[in-house]
């Protein structure tokens, strides 16, 4: 499947070839297959659960396959360890960083194969190196500082000098965009390809399709454990990727037309479904999170908040949904809500889709019917108990509605995969009688089939007259669905646009904090 | 509950694979929950056996002989069977009492202080009852003040808990001191009978025994306190799987931030658990106060409290399994006096323990040896 006919590449960097791999029932990868050439770019691309990850995990020894080979740079490795792995300059830059925040910069790099001078660390040597490291490379971080006090771009820039460190010439980074600024974004590519002109490899995992287009050479399509594709990036469309990727047409985020301004809107004059007013946040270390934030919901508006990860956004969710203490007004359609605890405040009309599906939204252990009622637990009773049977069909006909997969009530939600997991969390909290949608993240880790689905549900409730908070770590998501952009940067809003005025150009500065309005 | 919108169409045009395979995939997983819930504890067992084996023949004695001899004197005659219902009895309450608590995701190292507080509360209630009341009149009364009792000292650790995050392993082993302390004191200073260590007699409500019935159960504890045993299980998993509170309680145990997130107050949760498991053991002080000897004494019970916390374990906090366990644990205790002439009583001891050690880390072994037998059986 994989394309031999490349002459330019006599050697491979990497050849994977049927590639199986198996986790109790779940066939992760099943012959999957990777041939990446010496100093390219090279974009693996796959929906949620293709087994990206688990065969760049493979490649760099932390699982060992079932069956198939691998080589690289042309000696076959096949089952090594991650030691050997890290030997042969293969190094990989996980989604969730693994540093440790109490420690500098210099420490972090040298940890696991510390400079000593006897039985003393030898800082100014790790400090040296990591200085050299940044001239090279282009990867600037300030080797002193904590790990604690960078910023997530600088976190990750740390996270790859580490790599690169340890002789990393072949980079695999797992989705490494999805906590960074447009900007940030561009200065990774740079990075990026000024590793690639030193005669680095770099495989990229990725979701989302215009960056693909945007960096790399050469692509692998993968789709149910199995290669699917395999095509230079010239001459490509990310229709056809996604075609590869999900094995039919899909409408998709990056080309999705924001359909127009709702009526409410041009009316101007309507109260206002959700009222925040001067808003504030205390974090547990005592520094302010969110910081006097004011904003108003119409009813039939979604307000999408766009804004690196980390500035605030999760804790003015989890003040409004009652999560978090704050000071402030919060009211729904007149109502005050700051006296009013989480489940009054969703009787009240507020439906919430948390951003940790795996630690708020859901109880992994409960079955799907189970989590179908969660946070509504209080109305599914008879007496003391729950009524069982009220469970059942209230689950089976929102797994219907929901197209939830599989359609076993009694599975648990562990059992599902991302996308259908949070197929649960939407289908309750869409189908709960509520006046104001907070939605956090509400695609996040979710396949391209499963987005779609998503987003329409939430035009829909738009639609019907709710008001929608959007809170997105993915800038094409927020200018897809948002009838005004507001940015957050440091727990203050430093922009809020309407959608006619929001681009990726005219956000960006104000994402990083170079720019204030509002 | 709204309606669901009849708008909301599903995507997808084909049906997934997942979809067909979903019975298989029901069975597969129903399978792997009974496997999880039951090898744990009979992969300990065996591993007791063998250690035990090896102990015997240590001591020069045959396993064989020994372990026959521990069956007869337990399970084996009326008597013996009768004293493994009475120690199996006062843990089934405890268990209860710790695996309601591992429930909530909290542990409860309390439940020896609180046993014993539920005990002293039922006796005091004893000597001011007049005598003569018929006891399923009283019962309630005792049940009630040994829940209070124990219920007490269990909020002590939950309050602390949610309002200051005091850890509640820390507060209940030290609870345990003070408690047992002030017990003994109060005792030997006030209520006890002239050179004992125990109070006087209760004046009513003394349950009755098995033997009452059964005469071959003569001189055996056994009493109607089992029925009590029996009912708590019976209630504990009606409340644990099938209410609201025992929903969120769970859901509080398994992911607290889920449980905040669905309208629980964890603090609250935390609190009422520990009070409520307190007062589980305190009601098992009625086996001894009303079934057996119908005083308080000094350690009537020593060590049934953190045996509670093997059974369990053992048991994985299900009332079904803690009540298998508890009848396990009874029978090793009574099995050790009926060994003693062939090999120490103590090694019956080590056998409880390796059985709670192998529980303990089989656990995650067990499910590991399981995938890994799967998986070479599918290829």
């Amino acid at each position: 499947m994989a394309d031999p006919s490349a002459p330019a590449a006599p050697t491979p960097a990497i050849r994977l070839r049927d590639i199986v791999k198996s986790f109790g029932p779940v066939q992760a990868n099943r012959g999957a297959e990777l041939e990446v050439a010496r100093g390219e770019i090279h974009a693996l691309v796959g929906e949620n659960g293709a087994g990206k990850s688990t065969l760049m995990r493979v490649l760099a020894g932390m699982y060992a396959p079932n069956s198939g080979h691998m080589a690289v740079d042309g000696r076959d490795v096949t089952g090594w360890t991650t030691a050997d792995a890290i030997a042969a300059g293969v190094g990989m830059v996980h989604q969730h960083f693994m540093l440790v925040p109490t420690l500098t910069v210099a420490e972090n790099v040298m940890l696991g194969s510390e400079l000593t001078r006897g039985p003393v660390l030898d800082r100014a040597a790790a400090e040296q190196a990591v200085r050299e490291l940044s001239e090279r490379t282009g990867l600037v971080v300030p080797p002193r500082a904590l790990v604690s006090e960078l910023s997530v771009g600088q976190a990750q820039r740390v996270e790859i000098l580490k790599t690169l460190y340890r002789g990393a010439k072949i980079l695999v980074l797992d989705e490494p965009t999805a906590v960074l600024s447009p900007p940030e974004v561009q200065e990774l590519w740079t990075v990026l390809r000024a590793l690639r002109d030193q005669g680095g490899t770099i495989v990229l995992i990725t979701h989302k399709l215009d960056e693909v287009i945007d960096v790399s050479e050469t692509i692998t399509v993968m789709r149910a454990g199995r290669t699917v594709a395999h095509m230079p990036t010239a001459g490509t469309t990310p229709q056809a990727i996604a075609r590869a990727m999900v094995g039919r047409d899909v409408a998709l985020a990056l080309d999705a037309e924001y359909t127009g301004v709702p009526a409410v809107q041009q009316l101007g004059a309507v109260p206002a479904m959700l009222e925040v007013r001067d808003l504030s946040v205390i974090g547990a270390a005592g520094q302010p999170m969110v910081r006097n934030i004011e904003f108003s919901i119409a009813p039939g508006e979604i307000l999408g908040i766009a804004g690196v990860e980390g500035n605030g956004q999760t804790e003015l969710i989890e003040a409004i949904a009652g999560l978090r203490a704050a000071t402030g007004t919060i009211a729904l359609g007149g109502r005050d809500l700051m006296p009013l605890g989480v489940r009054q405040r969703g009787d009240a009309g507020l439906s919430h889709i948390p951003e940790d599906r795996h630690e708020r939204a859901l109880v992994l252990d409960y079955s799907v019917a189970e989590n179908l009622i969660l946070g509504q637990q209080h109305r599914f009773t008879r007496g003391a108990a729950l009524d069982a049977g009220r469970i059942l069909s209230h689950a089976r006909s929102l797994i219907a509605h929901y197209d939830i997969r599989p359609t076993d009530p009694a599975l648990p939600a562990r059992a599902l995969s991302g996308g259908n997991q949070q197929k649960i969390v939407v289908a309750r909290e869409l189908s709960r009688d509520f006046k104001v949608l907070l939605a956090a993240q509400p695609t996040r880790g979710v396949d391209v089939g499963a987005i779609e689905f998503i987003h329409t549900r939430l035009r829909e409730a738009r639609d019907q007259g709710k008001a929608v908070l959007l809170v997105s770590a993915d800038l094409s998501e927020v200018l897809a669905l948002s009838d005004r952009v507001a940015v957050m940067y440091g727990g203050r809003i430093v922009a809020l646009l309407p959608r006619s005025d929001a681009s990726p150009e005219t956000l960006g500065p104000y994402m990083t904090g170079a720019e204030r309005a509002a | 509950m709204s309606a669901v919108e009849p708008t909301m169409m599903p995507v997808g045009d084909t049906p997934s694979p997942a979809e067909t395979a979903s019975t298989s995939d029901r069975r597969a997983s129903r399978r792997a929950v009974i496997e999880e819930a039951v090898l744990p504890p009979l992969v300990a067992l065996l591993l007791a056996a063998v250690v035990g084996d090896a102990l015997i023949l240590s001591f020069g004695q045959s396993p064989g002989a020994v372990y026959r001899l521990l069956l007869d004197g337990t399970w084996g005659n009326a008597y013996g069977f009768g004293q493994v219902l009475y120690k199996a009895t006062t843990l089934v309450f405890t268990g209860l009492a710790v695996g309601l608590g591992l429930r909530a995701g909290l542990f409860n190292i309390g439940a020896e202080s609180q046993l014993a507080a539920g005990g002293f509360c039922a006796a005091l209630v004893g000597l001011l009852l007049p005598a003569g009341i018929p006891s399923l009149l009283c019962l309630p009364i005792y049940i009630i003040a040994g829940a209070l009792g124990g219920g007490v000292v269990g909020a002590v650790p939950g309050v602390l808990k949610a309002r200051f995050g005091a850890h509640e392993v820390i507060v209940t082993i030290m609870l345990n001191f003070i408690v047992l302390a002030l017990l003994n004191y109060l005792t030997s200073t006030r209520l006890h009978v002239p050179d004992t260590l125990h109070t006087a007699e209760i004046g009513s409500g003394a349950l009755p025994r098995v033997s009452d019935a059964v005469s071959s159960f003569q001189g055996s504890a056994a009493n109607a306190t089992i029925v009590l045993a029996l009912l708590a299980m019976v209630a504990l998993w009606w409340f644990l799987f099938r209410t609201r509170r025992g929903f969120e309680l769970r859901a509080v145990g398994l992911q607290p931030h889920a449980a905040e997130y669905a309208g629980v107050n964890v603090g609250s949760v935390t609190w009422r658990a520990l009070a409520i498991s307190g007062a589980i053991a305190g009601i098992g002080g009625l086996n001894y106060v009303l079934g057996y000897k119908h005083y308080y004494e000094e350690g009537f019970a020593t060590g049934a409290g953190f045996l509670g916390i093997a059974v369990a374990l053992v048991g994985r906090s299900h009332p079904i399994g803690i009540g298998l366990a508890a009848l396990l644990f009874a029978t090793l205790s009574q099995g050790g006096l009926a060994v003693n002439a062939l090999v120490p009583k103590q090694m019956v001891d080590v056998l409880q323990a390796v059985v709670i050690l192998a529980v303990a880390t089989s656990v995650p072994e067990v499910r590991r040896l399981l995938r890994g037998a799967r998986r070479s059986a599918e290829r």
